[in-house]
């Protein structure tokens, strides 16, 4: 085997299910960025001052992108288990 | 110190997203994949289960009227009763698969309670519009967890299902207390805000 076949065959290739699912995470994350860009006075913390305590806890486009980024956390270890039962 | 409706809404939207999810991402990789961690497998109904509780100071706190009283408090059961249905057939306590009819019975009395508690028609504001949405989305939704307790394996009832909570979730986040939807705005709703 020459030293690139040895490399390709080192390439894991993750199916479209693991690809997905590790998506899924940043897709969240980037639908919170983009509406926060879209509707900026819906992040609070970009102006705080006058806001009430619930306007400054609860800013929707930062509970999207909070959704995601726990999901993210998580997805890593459904692709690995994903692909330990898929096999090599 | 209680939170504006909307804001409920948005912070329900959110335990609905992350359910979503989760629930997407089970029906991608299949069931035995999922379950090969214990503490994954208990993940969406327990979340189930916490947004059912989680509903009850909703159903004492936000006493608008009696029927705002008994849609909260019907699902708040039903969640309950799904995510406990799941997590028992999960922890092995219940054996008759009919328990997976507990998710569409809380998406069908959902639906239901959405549709019956909100007085007013489509159009009369944003949030009666977000109602009627999440309560036919719901109702019509219901088929995806119906198909699924019949067929546990189906990618399509199992991905409708997780589709239908993503589509209320952000439906929820739509929400506002005074709003307009699509230039309508009905003069007895109130003065719009920000």
């Amino acid at each position: 085997m020459t030293q690139y076949a040895t490399e390709l065959s080192r390439i894991r290739f993750r199916s479209a299910r693991a690809l997905t699912v590790l998506a899924l995470g940043p897709l969240t994350m980037l639908g919170g960025v983009v509406w926060a860009f879209v509707q900026p006075w819906r992040v609070t913390l970009l102006h705080p001052h006058g806001q009430g305590f619930w306007w400054l806890v609860v800013e929707p486009p930062l509970l999207v992108s909070a959704a995601g980024l726990v999901f993210a956390l998580l997805a890593p270890t459904i692709v690995r288990d994903l692909e330990d039962a898929r096999g090599p | 110190m209680q939170p504006p409706a909307e804001h409920v809404h948005w912070l329900f939207a959110t335990g609905f997203l992350l359910l979503g999810l989760l629930l997407l991402a089970e029906a991608i990789v299949g069931r035995e994949v999922w379950r090969l961690r214990p503490w994954r497998a208990y993940l969406w109904p327990s979340l189930f289960f916490a947004l059912g509780v989680l509903m009850w100071p909703v159903m004492v706190f936000f006493t608008n009227s009696t029927i705002h009283m008994l849609a909260h408090s019907s699902w708040a059961q039903v969640m309950m009763l799904a995510g406990a249905a799941e997590l028992g057939l999960i922890s092995g306590k219940l054996r008759n698969e009919l328990w997976r009819l507990a998710v569409p019975l809380a998406f069908a009395v959902s639906g239901a309670a959405f549709l019956i508690h909100e007085a007013n028609p489509w159009l009369y504001s944003r949030s009666a519009f977000v109602h009627h949405v999440c309560g036919w989305t719901l109702l019509v939704g219901a088929l995806f967890p119906l198909g699924a307790a019949f067929k546990p394996r189906s990618l399509v009832f199992n991905t409708g299902y997780a589709l239908v909570i993503v589509a209320v979730a952000i439906t929820l986040y739509a929400s506002r207390d005074v709003a307009p939807v699509f230039g309508h705005l009905s003069p007895s709703a109130g003065v719009a805000h920000r």
